[in-house]
Parts: C-alpha cells; structure tokens; sequence
C-alpha cells in the first residue's frame, strides 16, 4: 500500500456475492466492528440475480492483522454460503483509474 | 460508491474466475562481484549474496498477494549468466549449479535462472564448460534453469553452438530419462534474448542491469477469452479493442505490483513484461482465445493472424499501464503449459511447423515441444537453426524449448507436473541418409548477421 504524507485511511474494498438471506450484513459488520475496521461506505445490488454487496471500509489500525481478517471473512462467507472476499482498495483503482 | 460496483466485481471475477494472475515477480541479481580464482569461494559468496539479497523476496511478496486479493504465482531469482563467473571447467560449474540450488531452497523460491551463456557471437573457455556441463547440472538440481543464446540480429548466428546445443539436448534428456527428459523443460535456446525477461526457463540478470531489480511477468488468458466472448460476430476493430482493454488492466495490476514490491524490498524497479502466459488450467489458454476469434481449431489457417492481432493487442494495451516496458512482451505457446494447445496436437490441428509460422509474430518460439526420443541431435540443432533464423531476421526473440523423451514416440504423452504441464509427443520431419540435416549443422561457423543489423 502507497503511503500518503497525510496520514490517509488505508482502504479495503469487501466484496460479497451469492445468495440473498437475513444477517449478511450483521455478521460481517460485527466481524469488521471486532477487528476495529470502520464501515466507510456501503452499496448493494443484485446483478443476474445474484446478491452483489461491496463494503469500502478502513483497514488503517486491523487489529490482529489485515491478513487473519481477510481469511477470517472469507470463512464467515464460506459458512453462510457467500463469496466474501477483502482486499486493498489499490487494486481496482489501479485496474479501472487511469 | 468509490468505484462502480460493476468494476470492482469486474475484477473480482478475473481473479477468481478467469485465472488471472501475476505470474512472477522475480528479482534479478548480480554475480560478477562473487566471481574468485577459487570455485568454493565463488560458491560462497553466491550463496551469501543470493541468500541475503532475497530473503524476503517470498514473505513480501505472499504479504502483497493477501492484500490486493491476487495470486503471484510465482516468486523467483534471476542470476548474472553464471558462464561469467564460472571456472573453465565442467566440474566447477556443476558445483556452481548445486550451490544455486541450495540458495534457491533457502530463499523458498521455485526456480532459479542464469544457468547459462551468451555465446552469440563466440564462445569462451567458461562457456564452453558451461554449456557441457548443463545436462549433469540439471540432473543434480531441480530448481535451476538454463539457457543459451545462439544469436543475434547483430552478432549473427553462431552455428558451432548451435550445433553442440542438439548434443547437449539429447544428452539432457537422456539423464532424466526415468522422469521423461524432463531436465529439457529447464532449458532453452535462444536468439536475441532479452536482458531482463522475468519469465523462466530463459531469465537471467544481463550485465547492463542494476545489482538487484524486480521485473514483474503478468498472464490473464483466461480474462482475454472472457472478454472476447462478449464481442462474437463483432469485427475486428472492436476484437482487437476489447483485447487492449483486458490487456491495459491486466498490465495495470502487475505495474502496481511491481511498485509494491520494489518499494516494500528496497530494490528498484525493472520491467513489467506484457505477457499472455497460459497453464494447463481449463479457462487459462491462449489456444482457446485463438479458437473463440473464430479459428475453430487451434493451428487450422487463420491461427497465425490470429495471434498476430492477439500479441499485437496485448502490447499496445499494456504499453500504457506500464512505466517500463521489457522482457519478453508478447502472448506465449508453450505446447504442454496450454490446455488448448495440447488438445489441438492431439487432434492433429498443431503441427510443429505451423508453430513455427506462428512464432513469426508472437513472442518466443517453439516451447515446450515433446519430440519422439529417436530425434536425433543434428535434427534437434536444425530446429534451434530455423528458430533462431526467424528471431535473427525479425529482430525479435524466438527460442527452442524441446523434449526429446526418451523412449517415447508419436501418441504417447510425457507428464512434467505443475506448471510445466504434460506434453503429447509431437512428429518431427526426420529424414535418413542424404534426406537429413546433419551436414548442413556440421558445416560450422557462423551465420553472418543480416541486413536488418546495420541500422547505424
């Protein structure tokens, strides 16, 4: 991650698709709320009929790890039938901003 | 939202479904200065160099891997052509190879690159132990890699290397006769290679390069096909553009690796290499990408333009995403490394001579090729001939990655594992007697260097 001389947020991007159902958010709120990952913005949609949510949240100060998080997210997707995964924000701006 | 949910799951969908990937992130590292009258001490120093200079090449880059959410399949080493730092004798370089081996294990890359001289124009007495030395020193490694470059634009071809290139092919081959040839998937001829190519069998540190860079190999077959499914019955402007789109953002993900890396290691920065590198994955072939632009089978007629627009497109939507622009730059077709390809050779649509021709406009050449284990040395050295002459005259890079498996013939498939993959023996046009080869490899001497090389 590129380290900005203002101190700015490291971002993380938390992508979610699969299957609609009650408490998707809840659980990954709370799981990002332990880890002291702050929710900065939200969106979701549903593309060919499949649940599709991304999270923009702050990965500044994960406790524990941004590491343990992300595996510990996808496992709670896993669990709930969901494809979560969390990365850093720089790969999509990289991808899609020229 | 910050990026549109369409694009962030766009790329989502590239990594998980569609195979991409960053291929490599090898360092580069300078040698000359280990180089000592003694072969023990110069082992020292090579281990001690390698070791320190690359100790975190593996946790780095794992660490950039769990952040951006994207494979780096491979992390690897790249060495200064050990023939420069070599004793003049067979011995001493096999223990070079081996002392490479232990440093690669240590630092927990892959492979490691370099086992190899640049012999374009003539040949020294290091080289030549080198190059004599290489079957015995695959046999005792198998992280290492070779390589030998025969030609240039401007040097010319040097046809005497050549020619000893077929032998040690064949003597390779025969060592690891047991794991069918599989030393000669670690071992490639070239013409005009490139200085910097992070991809191997073929890396190695050039001596105009820095003492430590990070070049940066990206892939995405798999992302290509996708996209290109979206625009069937298009024509080929739109093709090519949907190419360059796929291309730019697959470039753009290894440039920011790349970034990373150098920064996270302290190393500078070299090259991000604009390649299409397949793996016997199904949804990660470049065959397949020839064969959704409409060519039904890969290799039927219409395969070479096809991957003319294919390696054209690759390059000049990577062009932009990438500071620095190197290696080898281009789609690859490693037979046995490609689903699609092996699948077109067993059909009997590939033929070693339409690889050839397709060759002419892509990057590299005739790679990873499993020949009959009867192919004789004089034949295997007139194959390396043709390529090297298509690579001299083009002024591009063309090289020869082939497999005489022992014991095997037309029909039978030889397994290399992992991402070497598994090749189905293709036929060579071998002739008896007068029909052969042979006296035109043992003419010896030097092709001259063609027009193309007096630009000044």
């Amino acid at each position: 991650m590129t380290e900005d001389s203002n101190k700015e947020k490291l971002k993380g991007v938390l992508t979610v698709i699969g299957k609609d159902r009650v408490g998707i958010i809840a659980a990954l709120s709370a799981k990002l709320a332990g880890a002291n990952c702050n929710i900065l913005d939200i969106s979701q949609t549903t593309m060919d009929d499949i649940f599709t949510m991304t999270m923009l949240v702050d990965v500044s100060d994960v406790k524990g790890g941004f590491g343990p998080l992300a595996k510990a997210l996808e496992e709670l997707g896993d669990s709930m039938g969901l494809r979560v995964r969390l990365c850093h924000v720089d790969i999509f701006n990289a991808m899609h901003k020229i | 939202m910050f990026i549109p949910t369409d694009e962030i799951i766009q790329t989502v969908r590239m990594i998980q479904q569609e195979h991409l990937d960053i291929r490599t992130v090898t360092m580069g590292i300078n040698l000359l200065s280990c180089a000592r009258g003694d072969v023990d001490a110069t082992c020292a120093l090579v281990y001690e160099k390698i070791t320190s200079s690359a100790a975190r090449l593996v946790e780095v880059c794992c660490g950039i891997e769990t952040e951006l959410g994207i494979p780096i399949v491979n992390k690897r080493v790249a060495v200064t052509p050990v023939s420069l730092i070599a004793p003049a004798d067979p011995e001493g370089c096999v223990k070079l190879a081996v002392t490479l081996e232990k440093a690669a294990s240590a630092v927990g890359i892959n492979f490691l690159g370099g086992y190899s001289a640049l012999v374009h124009k003539g040949t020294t007495p290091s080289e030549r132990a080198l190059i004599g030395s290489i079957p015995e020193a695959l046999l005792n490694t198998s992280k290492i890699c070779s390589s030998v470059n025969v030609g240039t634009t401007k040097a010319g071809i040097n046809m005497d290397a050549v020619r000893d290139m077929g032998k040690v092919i064949k003597r390779a081959a025969e060592l690891s006769a047991a794991s069918g040839g599989s030393s000669c998937a670690r071992l490639v001829v070239l013409c005009n290679a490139p200085e910097d190519n992070p991809f191997m069998a073929g890396a190695f540190h050039g001596i105009g390069e820095p003492d430590c860079v990070i070049n940066v190999g990206v892939s995405g077959p798999g992302a290509v096909k996708c996209a290109i499914e979206q625009v069937r019955g298009c024509d080929f402007t739109v093709l090519a553009e949907t190419v360059k789109k796929t291309a730019f953002k697959i470039t753009r993900a290894g440039q920011l690796v790349a970034g990373l890396a150098s920064a996270r290691l302290g190393v500078p920065s070299g090259i991000v290499d604009l390649s299409l590198a397949p793996t016997p994955a199904v949804g990660d072939s470049v065959a397949r990408i020839i064969e959704e632009m409409g060519v039904g089978r890969c290799g039927a007629p219409g395969t070479t333009a096809a991957l003319a627009l294919l390696n054209d497109a690759v390059k000049k939507g990577g062009l932009m995403a990438s500071s620095h622009v190197g290696g080898l730059s281009g789609a690859f077709i490693p037979v046995s490394e490609d689903e699609g390809m092996i699948d077109a050779v067993r059909k009997g649509s590939l033929c070693i001579e339409k690889l050839e021709a397709m060759t002419c406009v892509c990057s590299v050449g005739l790679d990873m090729i499993v020949v009959p284990g009867g192919t004789e040395a004089h034949t295997i050295s007139a194959i390396i001939a043709d390529e090297a002459a298509i690579g001299m005259v083009n002024s591009k890079t063309t090289a020869v990655r082939i497999i005489p498996a022992p014991g095997k013939d037309v029909g039978d498939t030889v397994e290399f594992g992992g991402l070497l993959g598994s090749g189905p023996v293709m036929s060579v046009r071998q002739y008896d007697g007068n029909g052969s080869s042979r006296l035109f490899i043992e003419r010896g001497g030097r092709i001259p260097a063609p027009m193309q090389s007096l630009k000044n």
